[in-house]
């Protein structure tokens, strides 16, 4: 039986198939512990405590959730164009890069209140800029997109080595870092926010960028759903003849809609380098950007999915941490590994076990259409 | 170009089906009794019998959504019917995947076709049923199979070629030989002629009646009355998932199996003709050139006018410029020379004009191929009556779109042109092709255009919905509009057109006054054989300002 295109509600797709798959995912690591003589029970407790049981926790937990959130809003918005964007490594570095420019030059000279729009701005134009290139080849030049992004992360990667050992590094230092930036450019971070309202927490490098990231899920779900852009990017997306009948340019369409992802990884920087780190240092993407694709994907490209496919990212990556630092047997491999059968169950077989959800479901309740003929 | 299918000039679509009772009755190679679908609350199929005897054209009709698809998906194994049995060869035999139909002897050849592109045909044929662990060894058993099966049936396909560049006629005789491969001798066919050019259609019907020779059952699925009564010895109509009748061929008439289909009594269509001089123009084409990205020339030197409130058109054997011609009249792609005005924009390759452009200018579109160009499949109804209108200030302010006054306007649409289910918010694809073109149609109409370009209007649609598109289309007319129709359908054409203008190869070879039109003649004008006869009966006086409308009809 053909289970493919019967359709399901809602609930179902993007509700209970996924967390099966986080089900059998942890089922598998599980197995993974219980080899190796842990207890899978308590490493999911000291795990989940580790992410949620104190307010250090939580406050790491939504840092990492707003990295995945930047990126995997970045791949999602690449995908409803049906382009497939593995830059989003590179162009978050960049973005990087943009925002030490910016702010290494005027950090000294400008209040808080224009430093930080300037920043936000700076990381965003250089993150567009780094996809923008691969998005003009693949659309004028027919260079695959994919295999532009990837190379653009490795160049990147070696620009930032580049420019952090001989021109940015600050005078006199040793590590391949440039000077920290004047107090007026940092972007606040929580416990301070919660100082302005009278309210203390523990000190974590939770930051506001949370609140920016989450202005950007509102901003690209109006964007994709609600406006004639976010139209005119589906369609080419689903169909090109379509898109130039209707009068769209699918070029256009295809760097725009780079534009904006790239735009969107850039602002990993705002999290990492205007909040946390206060300058631009070697690999300070750590990998986020390609986590995003995981986080994309398992979050079905909507921003209400990436959202918790990022606090379920941001729990592995802080819970993950302190399961290694508890749990002596455990490495911080295992971790990754752990890390890694979830985004095997989530991402590339996100759909193993449709067909027999569908099963049950038409068990339960019969299909209300006939197939077309 | 496709080479085949135009060199063999056909002789008329009629091919005798014989007589339908012979003295001795064959024996069943199917039988179904009382066969039941349900999905959900809907019946797909309820309580249907059917008959079939061994080395007998069986033709099933019905229109879109009749339980067609579903009869013949049990057949095959897709699906299972609820209740009732199926019989093969007078045994009740148990069908749950399409390798127990296979083991049946039932083969399948579906209206979009199940071969990989890039391989052979020999290598199509094959897929699954290799018969050895080595290619090589498999291969040389398949040739001759092959072999035999093309002088036992008259099947020829070089099995060496790759099906990507194979004509469609011939990409579905690889369907038929997969199937007859694979020991087929129940073979079902799902509206076969879709794809083809009368001619290939022609050729399919001549395989059919040898395959039928040689013991071979076939079951006919088509909506295209015609070729029922053209090829079938029995027919079974299906309506509302119901079986509404069973027929001999012989013994019925096309008004009839159209009745029974529809349930009610069809008006003849028949549309008052316009006297075409003295109209106001809409389209000027001048010299218009096009050549494909492979440089091979796809338009060659047309010139011809519509005027307002006339409509042209276009007839010709599928593949001979008249897609392309809609494409750069539409503004998709621009032409490589010579010009063109549409409602007083020139446009010409130094000059080219978007389809953004042409729909501001009230020229509209309704494209030949509506799922690649019409909609998006994966799109809400409401989305897809949006295509091509979403800058449009009544649809989008300041860029956010207005989904209360879409769904309005789709609402609206649905209504006015009768679409089922009138629901904006289902799936393009999940509608029926009929209404999917309904809903093409009624976007591009509702626009009020000026000059209205329209590409296959009724292809895989129901005869219910043909009547209605055709008077949404001679009304335009009626109300000035500039219309320009491309169609495969012959009889399309002449009801329709005011002015019939022949293509073959990319060339406007004869221009013919609808009201003197003769099928024969255009006929043989679709095939290029029509000089002799031209010169005899003198049809190409088209006495319009631009004489050049017939064009290198004469070397």
């Amino acid at each position: 039986m053909n289970t493919q295109n019967v359709p399901l509600p809602a609930w179902i797709e993007v509700g209970l198939i996924p967390i099966l798959n986080i089900v059998m995912a942890l089922f598998f690591a599980g197995l993974i512990m219980f080899a190796i003589g842990v207890n899978p029970v308590e490493a999911v407790e000291i795990m989940l405590f580790g992410a949620f049981g104190y307010d250090e926790a939580i406050g790491y937990t939504l840092y990492y959730t707003t990295n995945f959130i930047f990126t995997g809003l970045a791949v999602a918005v690449a995908f409803h164009a049906s382009l497939f964007n593995i830059g989003g490594e590179g162009q978050a570095y960049i973005g990087g890069l943009g925002v030490g420019l910016v702010f290494l030059l005027l950090d000294a000279y400008l209040p808080p209140l224009l430093l930080i729009p300037i920043g936000i701005a700076a990381a965003g134009l250089f993150g567009a800029a780094w996809a923008f290139i691969p998005a003009w080849l693949q659309a004028y030049r027919g260079s695959h997109i994919v295999i532009t992004t990837i190379m653009f992360n490795f160049i990147a990667a070696s620009l930032m080595v580049y420019l952090l050992v001989n021109v940015l590094i600050a005078p006199g230092s040793m590590s391949p870092e440039t000077r920290e930036f004047d107090a007026a450019a940092w972007l606040p971070q929580m416990h301070e926010v919660f100082t302005w309202f009278g309210l203390s927490i523990a000190r974590t490098p939770l930051n506001l960028s949370l609140v920016w990231a989450l202005i950007c899920c509102l901003f690209v779900w109006i964007y994709i759903w609600r406006t004639r852009w976010g139209y005119a990017l589906r369609t080419a997306g689903y169909s090109e003849s379509a898109a130039i009948y209707a009068g769209i340019k699918p070029r256009k369409v295809i760097v725009s809609a780079m534009c904006l992802s790239g735009a969107l990884a850039g602002f990993v920087a705002v999290n990492e380098i205007m909040g946390v780190h206060h300058r631009v240092l070697l690999n300070f993407t750590a990998g986020y950007g390609f986590t995003g694709i995981a986080v994309s994907l398992m979050g079905r490209n909507h921003p209400i999915g990436i959202i918790f496919a990022s606090l379920l990212f941001g729990v592995l990556y802080q819970g993950g941490a302190e399961l290694a630092f508890e749990i002596p047997k455990i490495s911080r491999e295992m971790v990754v590994a752990i890390q890694g059968l979830i985004i095997l169950f989530s991402g590339a077989l996100a759909l193993m076990l449709r067909p027999w959800v569908v099963r049950l479901y038409l068990l339960v309740r019969p299909l209300d259409s006939e197939p077309s003929t | 170009m496709s080479s085949s299918g135009k060199d063999t000039v056909s002789q008329g679509p009629g091919i005798n089906a014989g007589s339908a009772s012979s003295p001795s009755q064959p024996p069943l190679a199917i039988e179904l009794r009382n066969i039941s679908k349900s999905f959900g609350a809907v019946r797909a199929n309820s309580n249907i019998d059917l008959v079939v005897r061994k080395g007998t054209i069986h033709g099933i009709v019905g229109e879109n959504g009749a339980g067609k698809s579903t009869l013949m998906s049990i057949l095959y194994g897709f699906y299972q019917a609820d209740e009732g049995d199926v019989l093969i060869n007078g045994k009740r035999v148990r069908i749950s995947s399409s390798r127990d139909a296979i083991a049946e002897g039932i083969g399948m050849v579906h209206q979009h076709f199940m071969l990989v592109e890039n391989f052979t045909v020999l290598e199509n044929v094959m897929l699954g049923a290799e018969t050895h662990r080595l290619l090589a060894p498999g291969e040389n058993n398949a040739r001759e199979e092959l072999l035999r099966l093309a002088t036992d049936y008259g099947l020829s396909v070089d099995p060496d070629t790759l099906v990507s560049d194979l004509p469609v006629g011939e990409q579905q005789r690889t369907e038929i030989l997969k199937a007859l491969y694979r020991h087929a001798e129940i073979l079902i066919l799902d509206e076969p002629t879709g794809v083809l050019t009368p001619q290939e259609a022609d050729q399919l019907f001549r395989v059919l009646q040898a395959l039928k020779a040689r013991g071979v059952t076939v079951i006919l699925i088509t909506h295209k009355l015609r070729e029922i009564m053209d090829v079938t010895d029995t027919v079974s109509v299906l309506r509302l998932g119901q079986m509404v009748a069973h027929r001999n061929t012989a013994q019925t008439s096309m008004e009839e199996l159209a009745e029974l289909m529809v349930g009610r009594k069809l008006a003849t269509a028949s549309f008052e003709r316009v006297n075409p001089t003295a109209l106001p123009p809409g389209i000027e084409v001048r010299d218009l050139s096009y050549d494909d990205r492979l440089g091979v020339r796809r338009l060659d030197n047309v010139s011809f006018h519509v005027g307002r409130g006339e409509i042209v058109g276009i007839a010709g054997v599928a593949g001979n410029g008249q897609s392309e011609l809609l494409e750069v009249l539409s503004g998709i792609t621009p032409p490589v020379s010579g010009s063109f005005v549409i409602n007083g924009r020139e446009t010409s390759a130094e000059n080219p004009t978007s389809p953004g452009e042409m729909r501001e200018r009230k020229v509209n579109h309704v494209p030949e191929d509506r799922l690649k160009l019409g909609l998006v499949k994966a799109f809400t109804a409401a989305e897809s009556s949006l295509l091509g209108y979403h800058t449009d200030a009544k649809f989008s302010l300041r860029g956010l779109l207005r989904l209360d006054s879409i769904r309005k306007m789709c609402e609206r649409l649905m209504k006015s042109s009768d679409v089922r289910p009138a629901n904006p918010r289902l799936r393009s694809a999940s509608f029926s092709g009929g209404n999917q073109q309904k809903l093409i149609l009624a976007r591009e109409l509702d626009k009020q255009p000026e000059v209205l370009l329209i590409g296959q209007p009724t292809r895989g649609v129901d005869i219910g919905a043909i009547e209605l598109i055709h008077e949404k289309i001679v009304a335009m007319r009626d109300g000035g509009c500039a219309i320009l129709l491309v169609s495969v359908e012959l009889d399309e054409i002449m009801t329709l057109s005011d002015r019939i203008l022949v293509m073959f190869e990319g060339r406007i070879v004869g221009s013919v006054l609808a009201r003197d039109a003769d099928k024969t003649q255009l006929g043989l004008m679709m095939a290029n054989a029509h000089d002799v006869a031209d010169k005899q009966s003198g049809l190409f006086n088209d006495s319009q300002a631009y004489g050049s409308d017939v064009s290198g009809a004469d070397q």
